[in-house]
């Protein structure tokens, strides 16, 4: 049995500052006399650990605690933001008076009657770090440096990494919002470097999401992430120098979904679509991809990384269809970018931390499963590269341009794979490259839990997902012009 | 996405270099009390605030006020670290105890430890890091609006802009060890910019320019930003693609800061120790041309690179890191240097004001020089690799024939080595972008390949 989120953040976050509604009420009410059409509160406590194994022992490892609240009050396009890292009446009172300042004009608001919301639950609100004692988090590090060395001689170095947070966040609002939600999210990364006649290359794989530790010890899945961290690092060693031209492209399952997170996500964020900066903006109706494609982002799937019960404003999160079947369907938005847009907040209004303010950003971003065989695709290609794996991307939301960088991608010579190619970044335009999407198979997978996400500084845990698909062209940046 | 430069802060939660120094101090005592053996302590309070403007209105002020404090303890060779955000006595005590805590579970690793107290800083020079900036929230819009409208003035073609803005923020640092170094550093960072869209029927295109100083008054004006922001937005309408092939490459001053960058984290400590470095047992090799020069210069007055010492207290002194081509000099802390057998460097924490010659030439000299080929001004992704040296990443520029620029180019790759990219590097310009750590001119690099139709 799991506790309320609320009773948690009430216990945490309110009693030992001897706030409560009431005092909380007069807070927004105060900001939102000062012709402010919305404020809000984020009060926020974190606990977060890591733990590093290099050379074979436990070197490092760090704890950290965090809490602050942040204050906001937004009149009409503008926002007034500021936050403390105490929570105490007289410093939310000060930043109340700091974020309040920004209103010149705007209607006399009243702050309305508190609503109790019921918190789904995607996750547990139980401490995820104490699943496991320190000792036993040693050795399970020990356990997989034992094991990656096992698998190969070629392996020298093994780097494992284990971090956890658990996170209580409390979000009042003058729109009726009194919502809490205890986020637990966990992470387990494995990385080695192989060697063979003096040529040395790196391989990673790790995983998590908003589970506790017992879920890496569940499945063999730390074991698994060593062997495919070695697999990656071996298949490398192999590599030969990747080729640089326009060529079919074929994107294995999972994490590849990278490259719907650059090539329409970032694109389909609210603010930017307001702001008229995106590419995407004013195209809702318009085809955008082929016919294949349906993109959804969901942020309320079970336990991913991505998901989250409520997002940071409050707003449950749902699944958003962003594109059916080619055509632009809908932007992600926060509340603010919904309501100057006209539109509803989708659960994607996400901050870094109570010190951060909050954007319009993806959760779990994945393209819909086709139905064709992975095999009959791979197949179809004369000359071209699969690439399976993937460092990360970036994307210029204007201009449309994305590019993300393979990690592990091989030939597909006469429709077969062949050999191993270095990795190599990839480039194209998002709505292009998506109406090229001409083939999409029926293992949709979700990544492993690895995903972050940068935007305007700050970082935010995110997962990505897509079945095997074609990209008829695509322009591929290796070494080897022909 | 598009990185601007850290958030900013002003003035914090009132607390004096005296404060904080007592702090760290209890810190370090109460780690001794619990019996660490050794232990380092450092305590940091920064504020201050930003302004965005976009289309002549205000869009954001955020007040930012951030204080934390890090403590690691060390019993024999065994480590831990902890972190807080609240000052107050009980969470300091639990800090200090979750620290210990954990270096009881992790294990004895033989390189561990402070800083050798010989390589500590002990006449600490006055760099000069510190200037507040006197300007209250609404100078500051008015400053960005300025910025902003200079851009929007410039060019018909600017139809949109992401903003102009100001951020300015000033903090201190204390950082004390229980072997005796107990220092503190003040210092300010300021910052102004702007992002404008440039259309022309149904192309769009970004661009940004920005200033960075630790005083206010050596920021560029806010009418120069704004209207060089524009014109590297218009500049790049009418983008076409280009074919693969082989082609020489500048990459302009403000991208060739990146290729040091990959240099710095290539002799850096911990790619070398953990053998993940294309430059491995270079030390006394030839690996640019002979007339390149590298220096590290860590005590230019009000520099953004400039430190008195490292996060480690150690010492930082000016020396030459490539001489003649030559690596001279790995970047190392005290832990990476024990590792290798060496003496620490003084670069616990990164590198301080870094500088590269130039050959003399400008921009344009660069060009003539190169009469064909591209010159990147933008770059992106991650495809750097540097276990292996391989480069390969997305870029924006313009296409180069009989020594001018053509026209804009995009959607292309550059793909080589970096180790090679290195050795063939024909000329460094003398258009120093100094905004920041690393002071270069564009490169021209002989041969890259690029990806494109």
């Amino acid at each position: 049995m799991t506790t309320s989120a609320l009773l948690l953040a009430r216990q945490n976050l309110l009693a030992p500052a001897e706030l409560d509604e009431q005092k909380l009420q007069q807070v927004v009410g105060q900001i939102l006399g000062h012709h402010i059409d919305y404020a809000d509160l984020y009060f926020q406590s974190s606990r977060h650990e890591s733990w590093v194994l290099e050379d074979g022992i436990v070197k490092d490892g760090q704890y950290n605690i965090e809490q602050g609240v942040g204050v906001r009050a937004v009149s009409g396009e503008k926002t007034g933001f500021a936050y403390s890292d105490e929570i105490l009446l007289p410093a939310l009172t000060t930043a109340a008076q700091a974020a309040r300042a920004i209103a010149q004009q705007g209607q006399q608001q009243q702050v309305r009657a508190w609503q109790a919301s019921t918190t789904p639950q995607l996750y547990s609100t139980d401490d995820p770090l104490a699943v496991l004692s320190a000792d036993d988090k040693v050795a399970l590090l020990q356990q997989l440096d034992v094991q990656a060395r096992a698998i190969d001689p070629r392996v020298k170095q093994v780097i494992v990494s284990l971090a956890g947070v658990h996170e209580i966040v409390l979000i009042v609002a003058s729109d009726g919002t009194f919502s809490a939600d205890v986020r637990p999210l966990v992470r387990l990364n494995v990385s080695v470097i192989a060697e063979q006649n003096g040529r040395r290359e790196q391989g990673s794989a790790g995983g998590g999401g908003r589970v506790s530790y017992d879920y890496f010890r569940q499945e063999d899945r730390a074991a698994g992430f060593a062997r495919e961290a070695v697999r990656q690092a071996l298949v490398n060693l192999d590599a030969i120098d990747a080729p640089a031209g326009t060529m079919p492209v074929v994107l294995g399952p999972g994490w590849p979904g990278v490259l719907l997170h650059e090539a329409v996500g970032h694109g389909l964020e609210g603010d930017f679509n307001r702001k008229g900066s995106s590419i995407f903006a004013g195209r809702i109706g318009e085809r955008v991809a082929s016919k294949h494609c349906t993109v959804i982002d969901d942020g309320s799937i079970n336990h991913r990384r991505g998901s989250l019960n409520l997002d940071d404003e409050g707003t449950p999160t749902q699944a958003n269809v962003l594109i059916e079947n080619g055509i632009l369907k809908g932007y992600m938005q926060d509340k603010l970018n919904a309501r100057l847009m006209g539109m509803s907040p989708t659960g994607n209004g996400r901050r870094e931390s109570y010190a951060n303010l909050t954007l319009p950003r993806m959760t779990n971003t994945y393209l819909q499963a086709g139905h064709t065989d992975p095999q009959e695709i791979i197949a179809s290609v004369k000359r071209g590269i699969y690439a399976v794996n993937f460092g990360g991307g970036q994307v210029d939301i204007t201009s449309g341009k994305f590019v993300f960088s393979a990690s592990e991608a091989y030939l597909i010579e006469n429709g077969k794979v062949t050999a191993p190619v270095k990795g190599a970044t990839l480039i194209g335009n998002g709505p292009d490259v998506m109406n090229k999407i001409s083939m999409v198979g029926n293992d949709l997978q979700l990544d492993t839990g690895v995903g972050v996400c940068g935007k305007e500084g700050q970082s935010i845990p995110v997962g990505v997902g897509q079945p095997t698909l074609k990209i008829d062209n695509l322009t591929v940046g290796g070494t080897s012009a022909q | 996405m598009m990185k601007q430069p850290t958030a900013p802060h002003t003035s914090s939660a009132n607390l004096d270099a005296g404060q904080l120094t007592d702090i760290v101090q209890d810190i370090l005592q109460q780690a001794k009390r619990r019996g660490a053996s050794a232990s380092e302590a450092g305590i940091s309070i920064e504020s201050g605030f930003s302004v965005n403007v976009r289309l002549g209105e205000v869009e954001t002020i955020e007040h930012n006020r951030d204080k934390g404090l890090g403590v690691t303890v060390y019993f024999g060779q065994r480590k831990g670290s902890a972190s807080t955000t609240d000052f107050s006595p009980r969470a300091i005590a639990d800090t200090v105890e979750a620290a210990c805590n954990i270096a009881r579970y992790t294990e004895a690793d033989e390189y561990a430890g402070l800083a050798e107290a010989q390589f500590l800083a002990r006449d600490i020079p006055n760099l000069d890091l510190f200037h507040p900036w006197q300007i209250d929230t609404a100078a500051a819009v008015e400053l960005a609006c300025e910025c902003e409208q200079a851009a929007r003035d410039s060019d018909a073609r600017i139809t949109n802009t992401e903003g102009a803005y100001v951020s300015t923020h000033s903090g201190l640092r204390v950082y004390g060890t229980s072997h005796g170094f107990l220092a503190d550093t003040a210092s300010s960072h300021h910052s102004l910019g702007c992002t404008v869209i440039a259309q022309q029927a149904d192309e769009m295109q970004r661009d940004y320019w920005y200033s960075v100083s630790r005083l206010a008054t050596e920021l560029e004006p806010a009418v120069a930003i704004g209207k060089l922001a524009a014109q590297r937005a218009v500049q790049r309408l009418q983008a076409r693609h280009i074919k693969t092939q082989q082609l020489p490459v500048i990459f302009s001053a403000e991208v060739a800061r990146g290729l040091l960058g990959h240099l710095i984290r290539a002799i850096s400590g911990g790619a070398l120790y953990r053998k993940a470095s294309f430059l491995l047992d270079m030390l006394d090799q030839t690996i640019f041309p002979q007339y390149i020069h590298i220096d590290e210069r860590p005590h230019i007055p009000r520099a953004l690179g400039s430190a008195p010492f490292d996060n480690e207290g150690v010492a930082t002194q000016a020396r030459a890191i490539v001489h003649a081509g030559q690596l001279q000099s790995y970047v190392l802390d005290s832990y990476a240097a024990r590792r290798l057998g060496m003496q620490t460097t003084g670069n616990a924490g990164g590198v301080h004001n870094l500088f590269i010659s130039d050959s003399g030439m400008d921009l344009p000299g660069l060009l003539q020089k190169m009469q064909r080929g591209i010159l990147v001004t933008e770059v992106m992704g991650q495809g750097v690799n540097i276990v292996s040296g391989d480069y390969s990443r997305g870029a924006t520029g313009f296409w180069v024939e009989n020594g001018v620029i053509q026209y804009p180019i995009e959607e292309f790759t550059l793909a080589g080595n970096l180790k090679q990219m290195f050795t063939q590097v024909l000329a460094i310009g003398n258009d120093i972008d100094r905004r920041g750590n690393v002071h270069t001119g564009s490169w021209l690099i002989e041969n890259m390949t690029i990806a494109g139709e």
